[in-house]
C-alpha cells in the first residue's frame, strides 16, 4: 500500500487513506486509498454493490467510516456533516436527487446552504440565474421542483453546489437520467469546471462515458480498489474486467429478427391522471409482434410509469383507446384477465410492486403465479407453489437459502433474476418488461438478456421499457421512445442511431428539422 | 327575523366552541407538516385538562394550572416522539396507544378529582372594540386563551410561508431522506414538531378544564382530539383553512344547545352526535378530491425514516 | 463517547417478535409494581391480588373466559383488519351496534318459545355489527375517506344511538324509569356450559371465530390476498388484487364477530341491554390484537390476558381499595411497552463505537506511517 510523506499529502486536495466502512452483512469499502488534484476529472468506476456510493457518502460526511484518515488540503480532516463538508468546498449531486417536490428551486437551493449564506433570497436568486447561465444550465428560480424534467432537476443539484465555491464536485451516476445530448452538455459544463481549478469525481459504470471524460479512473470491486488507470488509454474490455472480474463474460450480441404477426395491439391510449405530479399519456399507438423484441427508450418521469400501469390494467384506460391481444378487446379488463390471457409484467420496482418484501419467496411466487394450479376452490394447494417456486430458483440460478426467505433479503439483481424467472416460467405469450437489468450486476444481465431472446425466439411478442439505451440497442428488434407521454415513431433497431433516439428522447420527434414537439398538455 | 342577540350570543359560543379544536388542531398540523401523524391527540387533551385542573386546584392560580397542562402535553408527545422518531414504530398504532395510555393514565390521576370545581378563567373583553354593537360581542369579549388561539395561528402560518424554520419543517416533511442528504437534522425538527403538538394538545385540554367547563370528568374531551385530526385533512394543512373549520366544527358543537332552545323535541342523545356524524360528512366531500390531498399532505406523512450513518 | 444506537438487522428477527409481548408484558407489571409501592401498597400482594387471586378457582377460570369471549371476538375481525392495513378502531361501535339490533330483536320476541329464537338474535346482532361495519366500508372504497376517523366518530354515535334507545324506546315499560330494557327470555339467553358458572355458549363461539380466522389466513387464497394487500398494495394492485372487494371482506368480517361479541354479551352474562354492555371491549382487542402478533392463536392468549386485567383490576379494587382506572393505565403502558420492543424485531441495539478523536491520536502518534 501507498505511503504517504507530509509532501505527498500537500500535493493533492483531498486524499484518502485506508477508508473502511463495515454494513451488517456487507464490507461495503474494504482499505480505500483515493487521492485528489485540483483541476482534475476522476472516474468512481464499479458495478452495484461495490462500494463507490458508501465512499462518496464518506467524502460527504453523510455516512461515518469505521477507519481511515482523510486529508482536506493536506490537513487531517473528519468531516462530520454535510453541512461541514459544503464549508470545505465539497459538493454532491446524488443520483436520487435530494430535492424536496413542492419547494421552488430557490427554496432547494436555500434549504442545501448555510443560514447565513441564504439569508437574502433576492440576492440568491439572481446568483441562481446568473451562475446557472454561466455554466449553460439555465435555471428559473421560482419554478415549483414538480414542474421540472429530471435533467433539469440535476441543473438543480449542481448549481447548488456551484453557487459556493467549490473545490470538489462529486457527481453520483449522474448521466442515468439524461438524454444522449444532455450527456454531452453536462460533460461541457464539467469541463468548463475543471479548467477552472474544481477537481470532479464522475462515479459511473458506463465505461464510454468514462473514457469520454475522465482524466484517471479508480475501479472499485467489492468495496476494494481492484486497480487503476488512465481511461482514455485504456481499453474498454480491460477496464470492465477490472469492474467484473475475468471470469465474467462482459458483453455479448444478439441476431436482430423481423418479428411474425401483430399480437399486443395498443390503439391510441390516453391517460389522465389524478396525481398532481403524474404525467398524462396522449395518443400512445403501437403493435408488438408474435417473436420480436420492442424496446421504448426514455428518460425516467416521461409516462413510464404510466404506460406500464396501462398495460397492466392497474390503471383505467380513458375512453378512446384500446388494447388488443391478439384479437380481445382487453381494454376495460384488470391485471386478472390480461394474465389469464396470456400477458406477463415485470414492473419498475423490484420491491414493493413486484415483489413483497415481507414475503417468503414461495408466496411472492404464488403473487402473480396462482393461474398455474396453485389454488383450488379458493383454498391454497402448499405442494405446487413450493414446486413452482423451486423451479424459479433453480432455472434463474437465483442466490438464495430456499423458498422461504423473505423477498427483501435477496440482493437487488437476484431478485430481478427471481422476478424475470417468475413471468417466463408462466409461458407467458405477451411479456411486458421494464428496466429488466435494472442495478443488475453484468453478468446477470447478460443471463436476463438471453433469457428474454430465448422466450422471443418461442414466438413471444416482448415489449422492453428502459432507461438504459445501450441495453436497448443490444437486445430489442425495434425501437422507440417515450417522451411527456407521447410516442416516437417507431423503427428497426438497425435503421436508427444513438443520435436519432436520444433526440426522440429529448422529444424530437420529426426527421425534418427539430421541431420539438408540444410539450404541455 | 331572528333576535340579532341571540345570533351574537351563538357566534360568541361557536368561537368559544371552537377554541380547544384550533388549539389541537394548530398544533398537529405543525406536527404533520414534519410528517408525523399523531392519533394520540386524545391522549394528551386529556392529561393536559386533567393535570392542568390539579395543578390550579392547588395552586389556586390558573397560570400554573396551564403551565403545567403544557408540560403534560410535551412529555406525553415526548413518549409519543421517541417510539415513532428513535425507534421507528408505526406512527398510527403509537398513536393509537398513545390515546388510550391518556385516557387510563388520566382517568387514574383525577380520580380524586372528579366532582370538584374552581373558578375558571374570565372573559377579557378588549377595550373599546368590544364596545361595538354585537361585533364587540362575537369578536372582542373573550377569554385570553381565544386571543391567543388568534395569535398562534397568525404565527404558524407566518412560520410557514416567511421562515427559514418553516421551510424545514416543510422539506423534512416532504422528504427525510432527502433532509437528511442535505444534512438537515430531521430527527431534532421532527422531535420539535411532535413537543409543539403535544403542548398544544395540553393547553387545549386545558382550556375544556379550566376555562371551558371548569372541572374534571372522566373522558371530557369527548372525542375532540380526534374531530381535530380531521380537522387537520379538512384544512388540507393550510393553517388559514384550519381557523375556518375549528369555528365550523365549533358551531356544529353547540347546535344541540341551539335547537333544544328552539324547543326542537328531538332525544339529546341524538343531538349530540351531530358533530361527530358532520365530521364523516366532511371528511367524506373532502375525500372525494383525492388530487387536492396529494397536492398538500405531506408526502412523508406517517412513513418510518431510519436515520443511517 | 459510547452510545447506543440501533442498526438494521436485515431481517426479521422470529424469536423477537414472540418475546416483545413477554417482554412488553414484564415492563408493564415492573411500572404496576412500582406504582403500588407508591401508592403504599405491598407490591407482590398487589400483584398476587391482581394476577393470581381472580382465577385461583375454577369459577374464576371460567369467569376469565366469560370475560374473554367478547374481547378475542373482536379481536379476529380486526385482526383481518389489520392484516389488510385497514385501520379498523370501530370495533367498539360495531360491537354496541350487535348488542343494540340483538336485543331489539330479543325484545319484540320476547313472548315467542322456540330453539330458532336464540340463533335468530344471535344472527340479527351480527347483521347490526356488520352494516356498521358497513359505513365504513363504503366510504373507504367509494370516497377514499380514512377509515381511522371514520370508524372512531362512529363509535361516539353508536354510543349515543345506544343511549337513546335505553332511555327511550327500548326501555322497560315496568323498569322504574332506569335506563334498561326488560330482561331476556330464557329461550333468548346463551346456555350455560357449566352448571354453576357463567361460562356461556357464546364462548365457543369465540373459540370458534378464532379457528375460521386461522383457516382463512392461513389456508384460503382471500386470505393471502388481504395480507398481500397489508404488507405491499403496490404488488398487490399489481398482482390485480381487487383493494375494494379485500376491504369489504375484511370490514363486513369484523362488523359480524364485533357484532357477535355484542349480541353474546347482552343474550349471555347480561341479560338485557343497558347502558354499558362494553366496559372498552372493542379498545381492548386493538391491544390484543398487536399483543397477539395479529396471528389467531396469539390473540386467543392475549385475550385471555386481557381479560385477566379486567378481573385483576375490579379484584384489587374490591379487596385493596385501588381504583379501577388501574386497569386502562395497565392496558395503555401495555400497548407502549409492546410497540417500543417490537423495535427489536427489525434493529438490534449496538455500542456506537465511532470515536473521531481516537484517530487522531493514531496520527500523533505515527505521523507518517502507511502499513
Amino acid at each position: 500500500m501507498a505511503t504517504h510523506t507530509s509532501e505527498d499529502v500537500n500535493e493533492y486536495r483531498l486524499v484518502l487513506e485506508g477508508i473502511t466502512k463495515q454494513y451488517p452483512g456487507c464490507l461495503a469499502n474494504d482499505h480505500i486509498d483515493f487521492k485528489v488534484k485540483a483541476g482534475t476529472i476522476y472516474a468512481v468506476l464499479g458495478e452495484n454493490g461495490a462500494g463507490k456510493s458508501t465512499l462518496m457518502k464518506i467524502i460527504y460526511g453523510v455516512v461515518k467510516p469505521d477507519s481511515g484518515r482523510i486529508f482536506w488540503e493536506g490537513k487531517e480532516t473528519v468531516i462530520t456533516e454535510p453541512v461541514h463538508a459544503r464549508n470545505l468546498g465539497i459538493g454532491m449531486v446524488f443520483q436520487h436527487f435530494s430535492l424536496f417536490e413542492t419547494l421552488t428551486v430557490l427554496e432547494n437551493i436555500a434549504l442545501g446552504m448555510n443560514k447565513d449564506d441564504a439569508k437574502d433570497l433576492d440576492a440568491l436568486a439572481k446568483k441562481i440565474v446568473e451562475v446557472s447561465n454561466r455554466y449553460g444550465m439555465a435555471l428559473e428560480p421560482d419554478r415549483p421542483v414538480h414542474t421540472l424534467s429530471t435533467g433539469e432537476r440535476q441543473r438543480v443539484e449542481i448549481v447548488r453546489c456551484l453557487i459556493q465555491d467549490i473545490k470538489l464536485l462529486i457527481l453520483d451516476e449522474p448521466t442515468s437520467v439524461l438524454t444522449p445530448q444532455e450527456v454531452d452538455t453536462l460533460f461541457t459544463t464539467l469541463h468548463q469546471l475543471a479548467a477552472e481549478g474544481t477537481s470532479i469525481m464522475f462515479i459511473s459504470h458506463k465505461l464510454k462515458e468514462v473514457q469520454a471524460l475522465c482524466d484517471f479512473a479508480t475501479v472499485l470491486r467489492a468495496g476494494r480498489v481492484s486497480g487503476s488507470c488512465r481511461p482514455k488509454e485504456e481499453s474498454i474490455t480491460n477496464m470492465a474486467k477490472l469492474m467484473v472480474g475475468d471470469e465474467t463474460p462482459v458483453s455479448h450480441d444478439y441476431q436482430k429478427v423481423v418479428g411474425g404477426d401483430d399480437f399486443l395491439r395498443v390503439v391510441d391510449v390516453c391517460l389522465s391522471t389524478d396525481n398532481p405530479f403524474g404525467v398524462i399519456l396522449k395518443n400512445i399507438d403501437f403493435t408488438v409482434k408474435q417473436g420480436e423484441i420492442l424496446g421504448i427508450a426514455g428518460v425516467a418521469g416521461n409516462g413510464q410509469s404510466e404506460l406500464l400501469a396501462a398495460l397492466s390494467g392497474e390503471s383505467i384506460l380513458d375512453e378512446s383507446g384500446k388494447i388488443l391481444f391478439p384479437e380481445t378487446d382487453l381494454s376495460e379488463q384488470g391485471p386478472h384477465i390480461r394474465r389469464e390471457a396470456g400477458m406477463a409484467f415485470v414492473p419498475e420496482d423490484r420491491l414493493g410492486q413486484g415483489a413483497v418484501p415481507d414475503m417468503s419467496l414461495s408466496d411472492n411466487g404464488l403473487l402473480t403465479g396462482f393461474f398455474q394450479g396453485m389454488v383450488k376452490k379458493g383454498l391454497l394447494l402448499p405442494k405446487p407453489i413450493r414446486a413452482f417456486t423451486r423451479n424459479i430458483i433453480k432455472k434463474y440460478n437465483v442466490k438464495c437459502i430456499d423458498g422461504n426467505c423473505m423477498a427483501k433479503s435477496l440482493s437487488g439483481g437476484n431478485l430481478q433474476k427471481f422476478i424475470i424467472g417468475r413471468e417466463i416460467l408462466q409461458q407467458p405469450r405477451c411479456l411486458i418488461a421494464a428496466h429488466p437489468t435494472w442495478g443488475v450486476d453484468i453478468g446477470a444481465a447478460i443471463s436476463i438478456h438471453k433469457a428474454l431472446i430465448t422466450l422471443r425466439d418461442r414466438g413471444t411478442a416482448i415489449l422492453i421499457i428502459s432507461e438504459d439505451i445501450d441495453e436497448l440497442f443490444t437486445i430489442s428488434d425495434r425501437m422507440c421512445a417515450l417522451f411527456h407521454g407521447q410516442l416516437s415513431p417507431i423503427k428497426p433497431t438497425a435503421d436508427t442511431t444513438i443520435e436519432e433516439v436520444g433526440r426522440w428522447m429529448a422529444g424530437v420527434f420529426s426527421d425534418e428539422e427539430h421541431h420539438q414537439v408540444e410539450t404541455l398538455s | 327575523m331572528m333576535d340579532m342577540d341571540l345570533i351574537a350570543n351563538i357566534l360568541f359560543a361557536t368561537i368559544r366552541t371552537g377554541t380547544p379544536l384550533l388549539l389541537v388542531a394548530l398544533g398537529e398540523l405543525v406536527c404533520e407538516k414534519s410528517g408525523i401523524l399523531n392519533l394520540g391527540q386524545e391522549g394528551m387533551m386529556l392529561m393536559g385538562a386533567v393535570v392542568g385542573f390539579i395543578a390550579a386546584f392547588h395552586s389556586e392560580s390558573l397560570i400554573v394550572g396551564f403551565a403545567i397542562a403544557i408540560l403534560a402535553g410535551v412529555i406525553m408527545s415526548l413518549l409519543f416522539g421517541f417510539i415513532v422518531i428513535q425507534l421507528n414504530a408505526n406512527q398510527v398504532a403509537t398513536g393509537l396507544a398513545l390515546t388510550i395510555f391518556g385516557t387510563g393514565l388520566s382517568g387514574f390521576v383525577g380520580l380524586n378529582y372528579v366532582g370538584e370545581s374552581l373558578k375558571g378563567l374570565s372573559e377579557m373583553p378588549i377595550p373599546l372594540l368590544s364596545d361595538i354593537p354585537y361585533l364587540g360581542v362575537i369578536f372582542f369579549s373573550h377569554d385570553p386563551l381565544v386571543y391567543l388561539s388568534i395569535f398562534m395561528t397568525v404565527a404558524i402560518y407566518y412560520f410557514f410561508r416567511k421562515t427559514r424554520a418553516g421551510l424545514i419543517v416543510k422539506a423534512v416533511g416532504e422528504s427525510p431522506e432527502a433532509s437528511q442528504a442535505i444534512g438537515l437534522p430531521v430527527y431534532k425538527i421532527r422531535y420539535l414538531a411532535v413537543m409543539f403538538g403535544g403542548g398544544m394538545a395540553g393547553l387545549a385540554g386545558a382550556y375544556l378544564s379550566l376555562v371551558y367547563t371548569p372541572l374534571w370528568a372522566d373522558n371530557m374531551t369527548a372525542g375532540r382530539g380526534w374531530i381535530a385530526l380531521a380537522l387537520v385533512v379538512f384544512a388540507s394543512w393550510q393553517v388559514e383553512r384550519a381557523v375556518v373549520g375549528a369555528y365550523l366544527f365549533g358551531f356544529m358543537s353547540i347546535m344541540h344547545l341551539i335547537l333544544q332552545g328552539f324547543d326542537v323535541s328531538i332525544s339529546a342523545n341524538i343531538l349530540a352526535t351531530l358533530p361527530y356524524v358532520v365530521t364523516i360528512l366532511v371528511l367524506v366531500f373532502l375525500s372525494k378530491n383525492q388530487a387536492r390531498i396529494k397536492l398538500f399532505a405531506p408526502v412523508s406523512l406517517g412513513k418510518p425514516f431510519h436515520r443511517t450513518n | 463517547m459510547m452510545k447506543l444506537k440501533l442498526e438494521v438487522r436485515g431481517y426479521d428477527s422470529t424469536i423477537i417478535s414472540y418475546l416483545s409481548p413477554v417482554l412488553a408484558g414484564l415492563l408493564t407489571i415492573l411500572c404496576g409494581s412500582i406504582l403500588f409501592y407508591a401508592l403504599g401498597k405491598s407490591p407482590t400482594q398487589t400483584l398476587y391480588t391482581f394476577f393470581i387471586l381472580p382465577i385461583s378457582d375454577l369459577y374464576g377460570v371460567t369467569e376469565l373466559f366469560v370475560k374473554a369471549a367478547p374481547i378475542i371476538l373482536c379481536a379476529t375481525g380486526l385482526t383481518i383488519c389489520y392484516r389488510a392495513n385497514i385501520w379498523n378502531i370501530g370495533a367498539e361501535g360495531q360491537l354496541l351496534m350487535g348488542g343494540l339490533i340483538g336485543s331489539w330483536v330479543a325484545l319484540n320476541l320476547l313472548e315467542v318459545e322456540g330453539s330458532w329464537v336464540l340463533p335468530v338474535v344471535i344472527i340479527a346482532g351480527m347483521l347490526g355489527g356488520t352494516a356498521w361495519a358497513a359505513i365504513p366500508a363504503l366510504l373507504r372504497t367509494r370516497f377514499h375517506t380514512n377509515e381511522i376517523l371514520t370508524t372512531i366518530m362512529l363509535n361516539y354515535i353508536s354510543l349515543n344511538i345506544l343511549l337513546f334507545a335505553v332511555h327511550g324506546p327500548l326501555k322497560d315499560p315496568g323498569g322504574y324509569n332506569f335506563p334498561e330494557s326488560a330482561l331476556f327470555s330464557s329461550s333468548e339467553t346463551m346456555p350455560v356450559l357449566v352448571e354453576g358458572t357463567r361460562l356461556h355458549f357464546g364462548v365457543l363461539l369465540a373459540v370458534l371465530a378464532v379457528a375460521i380466522t386461522w383457516v382463512l389466513l392461513s389456508k384460503t387464497f382471500i386470505g393471502f390476498q388481504i395480507q398481500v394487500l397489508g404488507k405491499d398494495a403496490r404488488s398487490a394492485h399489481f398482482a390485480g388484487f381487487k383493494e375494494s372487494k379485500l376491504i369489504w371482506i375484511a370490514l363486513l368480517f369484523s362488523g359480524a364477530t364485533s357484532g357477535l361479541a355484542g349480541v353474546s354479551e347482552v343474550t349471555g352474562p347480561i341479560g338485557q341491554l343497558i347502558p354499558t354492555i362494553s366496559p372498552g371491549y372493542g379498545y381492548a382487542a386493538i391491544i390484543v390484537a398487536f399483543l397477539g402478533r395479529l396471528h389467531p392463536v396469539g390473540i386467543f392468549f392475549a385475550g385471555l390476558l386481557m381479560a385477566l386485567l379486567y378481573l385483576g383490576g375490579e379484584m384489587v379494587q374490591i379487596e385493596l381499595g385501588l381504583p379501577l382506572a388501574m386497569t386502562g393505565l395497565f392496558q395503555g403502558m401495555l400497548l407502549l411497552f409492546l410497540l417500543a420492543c417490537d423495535v427489536l424485531i427489525r434493529y438490534r441495539i449496538v455500542l456506537d463505537r465511532t470515536k473521531p478523536q481516537e484517530t487522531i491520536a493514531t496520527t500523533n502518534l505515527n505521523p507518517a506511517s502507511g502499513e
